[in-house]
């Protein structure tokens, strides 16, 4: 029987909401806070955010990543920027705005309270990180410098070069590193989670994997934080790195937490082309280069001449065409999508699967100086790619998988279905509905870390009746206990077919299916061919070495069987949506001029699946997202 | 996104031998591997070259070669081996991950082994141990605020200059190919460069000569050596880290005991 969620979004206007429940909330007394101890699992930019406020303010925190030290986290890869309501540009900017930009670029399928909140911490996030000694770019006078992104109007992104997830990752890193060193957060690296322990109803402890010595460990803890990103892996492609993985809120999913909107997939529209059967990952070009690089293709397909022989009246910048107001910083759904159309129609260059994005006419503006000082190491990193030069020819850019907006069901406490398992960053599904804006993965992450868990953690900690949790518990036992027999099953099949093999094959499937379009006929494909290479899988993969060792074919094996669970539930879920909004693109759902068309009367909601006991029959539960600030419109970005 | 797509059409097919360290785990001793890889394409990394090989060993039933990575975009550090006697192979400022075989030559034999030096021990093959590193930076490579109370973000002016010589250190992804690179297995560049990145910002004045004397300790106490102007370290950094901040660094070492 489905059920309706409730968010718990305080009541009252919507700017008092936050000050109002930080104020309602149950305190834990500072003498108190070393009596709880916290387990975080993932240390990007939500986990060591996290790990490291929780330890300052007390708590006994343990800390868990699967890289070799936190500050590898695929945080680190994030290039372009951060967002904050800073308004320094004095362009109209205000927390309203960045609410409101949010919002609409969410397709209005996001939570207001969840995103205002976001937008108000925004502005002591950037303090926070400065305060740390993140460098920012900066004007000549000495004062932050900005620059702008898509689905907004105003310049309000911060940003260190081309690497500001890089630097916001290291200055969290710092503050955790100094939390290790006072001993308040205990740092497991090369520990993966592979299960969660469920005790009366409440999160209370996890099971992890040693991934040097292939050790099963048992983990309790008062409550249970996971900040382990996004499932774009399941697409085999995509611009996240290798060991990214949906594990961790899969076996939470398993334990009883909902997953939501699993559809919402982010296809980031620059990304350097695919080059062939054997590659491993795409990578992305920072959106911050359509602040000066102009999208374009021929205007008569199969036009095989090279960008500079084609002629300025034969080039159609399409997204300046067709989005006056936006131009090419329109949203990522958009580009996305615009850049597949014109492929489809035989317009697209090189291989025909990208379209140029030049910057010759921001060179001549500006002079190729200034165009090195704000993207050198990404035109750098293009050239080491592609081994052609951007400075001289457009670079060819195409879509990719790149972030999943869906994600692990939370209330507006970011608490999930179970009662102590919090969710934080990519992994929750709450603040960026159906397509997230540029730069405001790294002010999610940050907020949630920094400036809303502390706070709900304390409410939860400080008005629940724990018992004490003992990892000899009958619980510990079980899930331990299963996790040794997936791992020994993993390692019997002894077929004929790798792991690798086997996430390509579904990684095709997704992308095939569940990709930039989707259509009825394609996810009923999807639904029948995914299971069928589960089952596959299990008799026939080929998984080398041992169990009590650094295997790294297993810990790929372990990842796989969870995303082929996973990629069906993410098929039924953009089946059963009949609707087109952001990164979901129906078919069958769009208006004449080929955008996304909502239905609001029959899916302006969450959709939280529960875990039934097997993969594919989960139940769909439904939060209605309510919009009292917001009128719900047809995207306009013209 | 099934077909075969190269950017710039210039793909070609090398055929390979390659020498690669074999190493079960950090008792074992090591030995030199050789294996034969046809038709690896020129716009493949050299990360998925190795992927080719490790499906090809795992088919004849042999054990894979172990090797760290991630992002395979050269920012998250944690891949890295020797190759032809480089740290991340012969392209300059370039990662492992983001090295490709069109820097190879068809025929070529390539050698392969991991980070060598006293503090990054073995774990298996290319896989080393460098949570050496952590301990570095856990003795002092921050700014010891907690979270809130951070004053607005424009109340510290901060000169472009100083902000730009800042980031240049601060690029470092702690990946230590300077210290397998360097005879003396020395991790001052990785230091330095943390110590520089704060030392040119206001907000790192503060802990300046705290920070500088324990990161020096614990880099003793580790077991790293000492830098003795060979340069290696400036010559494989991925990311350019500049000599110039193991000089910076010294000079605060020296105030620092004054």
């Amino acid at each position: 029987m489905a059920t309706v969620l409730d968010s718990k979004v305080p009541s009252g206007p919507l700017g008092e909401k936050w000050e109002k429940h930080k104020f309602e909330s149950k305190l834990v007394n500072p003498a108190n806070r070393r009596k709880f101890s916290v387990i975080v699992v993932g240390t990007g930019l939500a986990g060591a955010s996290a790990a490291a406020s929780l330890g300052d303010m007390g708590y006994n925190v343990k800390a868990f990543c699967f890289q070799d030290s936190p500050r590898r986290a695929h945080s680190i890869a994030a290039q372009g920027g951060i967002n904050a309501a800073k308004n320094y540009r004095n362009d109209g900017d205000s927390i309203y705005r960045l609410f409101y930009d949010t919002i609409k670029g969410g397709d209005y399928r996001a939570r207001e309270a969840n995103v205002h909140r976001l937008a108000q911490v925004s502005v002591n996030i950037i303090d926070q990180c400065v305060a740390q000694g993140v460098p920012f770019a900066r004007e000549y006078g000495g004062l932050l410098d900005n620059r702008s992104f898509g689905g907004a109007q105003v310049s309000r992104t911060f940003y260190a070069r081309g690497q500001t997830g890089q630097q916001l990752l290291l200055g969290a890193y710092s503050a955790l590193a100094r939390q290790i060193h006072l001993k308040n957060v205990e740092m497991h690296t090369r520990s993966e989670m592979l299960d969660l322990v469920v005790v009366n109803g409440k999160a209370r402890g996890i099971i992890t994997r040693d991934l040097t010595t292939g050790k099963v460990e048992r983990h309790s803890a008062d409550a249970v934080l996971l900040c382990t990103g996004g499932y774009g892996n399941v697409f085999f492609l995509s611009t996240n790195a290798q060991g990214c993985n949906v594990t961790a809120t899969w076996r939470a999913h398993r334990k009883g937490a909902y997953m939501a909107n699993p559809c919402y997939t982010q296809i980031h529209p620059t990304c350097i082309p695919v080059h062939g059967e054997d590659q491993s990952k795409l990578t992305l070009m920072s959106e911050s280069l359509r602040n000066d690089g102009r999208v374009w293709v021929p205007k008569k397909a199969d036009d095989k001449r090279r960008a500079e022989d084609i002629p300025e009246e034969e080039r159609d910048y399409f997204l300046e065409r067709k989005y006056p107001a936006f131009g090419n910083l329109v949203p990522r759904d958009i580009a996305s999508r615009n850049a597949k159309e014109v492929c489809d129609e035989g317009r697209g260059v090189g291989e025909g699967q990208a379209v140029y994005l030049d910057f010759a006419a921001s060179i001549k503006r500006v002079g190729e100086d200034v165009i090195r000082d704000r993207y050198g190491n990404l035109f750098d990193m293009y050239a080491k790619i592609t081994a052609e030069n951007p400075y001289k020819t457009p670079m060819q850019i195409y879509p990719a998988v790149h972030y999943t907006m869906g994600g692990l069901w939370v209330d507006y406490n970011l608490q999930s279905t179970i009662p102590g398992l919090f969710v934080l960053g990519e992994a929750n599904f709450s603040d960026h509905g159906a397509n997230r804006l540029g730069a405001s993965a790294l002010m999610q992450g940050l907020a949630d870390g920094y400036f809303v868990v502390p706070y709900t953690l304390g409410n939860y900690l400080g008005g629940t009746k724990l018992d004490p949790v003992d990892a000899n518990a009958p619980e510990f036992a079980a899930a331990e206990n299963d996790v040794n027999e997936r791992v020994n099953k993993l390692l019997s099949v002894n077929g004929n077919k790798t792991p690798l093999q086997f996430h390509k094959e579904l990684g095709k499937i997704m992308w095939n299916e569940c990709g930039m379009a989707r259509s009825k006929e394609g996810l009923e494909k999807a639904l029948k061919v995914i299971p069928a290479l589960r089952e596959e899988f299990w008799s026939t993969v080929k998984v080398s070495g041992e169990a009590g060792e650094f295997n790294q074919q297993l810990e790929r094996a372990g990842r796989v069987a969870d995303f082929l669970e996973f990629g069906e539930l993410f098929a039924k879920d953009a089946l059963i949506r009949e609707e087109s909004c952001g990164g979901h693109f129906r078919t069958e759902h769009q208006t004449e001029e080929g955008e996304a068309k909502r239905d609001d009367e029959n899916f302006a909601h969450v959709a939280a699946y529960e875990w039934t006991g097997k993969s594919g029959e989960q139940i769909r539960n439904v939060e209605q997202l309510v919009f009292e600030n917001v009128k719900l419109t047809q995207r306009s970005y013209k | 996104m099934g077909s075969v797509i190269t950017s710039n059409g210039h793909s070609k097919m090398l055929n390979l031998t390659l020498q690669v360290w074999r190493q079960k785990n950090v008792k074992a001793k090591g030995y030199m591997e050789e294996y034969k890889l046809k038709s690896v394409s020129t716009e493949m990394s050299f990360l998925e070259m190795l992927d080719m090989l490790n499906e090809q060993l795992i088919k004849e039933g042999k054990d894979p070669v172990a090797f760290d990575h991630d992002c395979r975009e050269g920012i998250c550090g944690m891949c890295g081996a020797v190759v032809n006697g480089y740290a991340h192979g012969p392209d300059e400022a370039t990662t492992l991950c983001q090295t490709h075989m069109r820097s190879f030559s068809d025929g070529e034999t390539i050698t392969i082994e991991p980070w060598r030096a006293k503090a990054f021990p073995v774990i298996k093959d290319l896989a080393v141990d460098r949570s050496s590193f952590e301990r570095i930076m856990e003795s002092g490579g921050y700014v010891s605020i907690g979270t809130g109370g951070a004053p607005d973000g424009n109340a510290i002016p901060i000169p472009k200059e100083a902000a730009d010589k800042a980031m240049d250190a601060a690029q470092c992804i702690g990946c230590g190919a300077c210290v397998a690179a360097c005879p003396n297995a020395s991790a001052m560049l990785f230091a330095s460069a943390k110590i520089s990145h704060l030392a040119n910002l206001p907000q790192g004045q503060v802990e300046r000569r705290d920070r500088v004397r324990n990161m020096v300790r614990a880099m003793d106490e580790l077991g790293f050596g000492n830098c003795t102007n060979h340069g290696e370290c400036e010559a494989v950094c991925p990311k350019e880290i500049k000599m110039e901040n193991i000089a910076l660094m010294n000079r605060e070492y020296f105030k620092a005991l004054v």
